[in-house]
């Protein structure tokens, strides 16, 4: 139910799985993992939210923060496993089109090192 | 289960008011009791996750803003009204000094900068079937918004 967090590594990727509930609350712990995860230069992460119950605006800040910290370094951050609920949340917000999201983990991964990955 | 369950018209009306602290580790409390009489009134389970989101959204936003009251003694009401036709959630933040929400009221263009903030009126907007927000006399500021039961559950089917 509350955020759970497990952070990867796949080759010279982070992978973060996040799972359960995305709040206010949670969302300062959060933000902290994913600045860890996004640390050295031009890193490469891939944030798995397929395990997510709940999103609210302050978690997409978050997530939309740290993709901004990762780009800023010349880096990557490429999502996967979105589910219906976090779609929604996406869809209404308009960033479904606006962050890179990808079908699966092996599809983010492989596009952490695609030059301009996303539009 | 349907034939144990009361004629909706009946199950449906009702009125809780919860007050919460102003503080985000009290949030979940508040969209857990929401959802809980959401169910209860035979709203489908993507109608209930939007109804706890567009509530979550109102607290943030109240929590938020809320002055910095040194004693933390800052509260958010959330009161719950139900009937036949659907649900009512009014949220006041009780003492916040000034302003209106300042939140986007349309999806904003992202083919510039990416959005940080500024989404939650918005996500109220389209998940819920009225809203309105104001500040009140007393600086209180209430988000009210309802969520209108689908036909079919409404007829008691």
């Amino acid at each position: 139910m509350d955020l759970r967090l497990r952070v990867k590594t796949e080759g010279e990727a982070t992978v973060v799985e996040i799972g359960g509930e995305i709040d206010l609350h949670v969302a300062p712990r959060l933000r902290a993992e994913l600045l860890r995860a996004g640390e050295g230069d031009a890193p490469r992460v891939v944030v798995d939210l397929s395990e997510v119950s709940f999103l609210d605006s302050t978690g997409i800040g978050v997530l939309v923060g740290a993709l901004k910290r990762v780009r800023e370094k010349g880096g990557a951050l490429n999502f996967c496993g979105v589910q219906a609920r976090v779609r929604r949340v996406f869809e209404i917000t308009g960033l479904m089109r606006a962050l890179p999201i990808f079908e699966s983990r092996e599809a983010a991964l492989a596009a952490l090192w695609e030059e301009k990955a996303d539009g | 289960m349907d034939n144990i369950s009361p004629p909706v018209a009946e199950a449906a009306r009702g009125r809780i008011e919860l007050k919460i602290p102003a503080s985000a580790q009290w949030v979940r409390v508040a969209r857990l009791t929401v959802a809980g009489v959401a169910s209860r009134l035979h709203f489908g389970i993507g109608d209930v996750e939007d109804i706890k989101l567009a509530v979550a959204e109102a607290i943030n936003n109240a929590i938020l803003h809320a002055p910095v009251a040194p004693d933390g003694e800052a509260m958010v009401s959330i009161v719950i009204e139900s009937d036949s036709d659907g649900l009512w959630i009014i949220v006041t933040d009780e003492g916040r000094v000034q302003g209106g929400l300042s939140v986007e009221d349309s999806a904003p263009d992202f083919d510039g900068e990416l959005p940080e903030g500024g989404l939650g009126l918005l996500l109220i907007r389209s998940l819920m079937d009225e809203v309105s927000h104001e500040s009140g006399s007393h600086a209180d500021t209430v988000v009210k918004m309802f969520k209108r039961l689908p036909a079919r559950a409404a007829r008691g089917a």
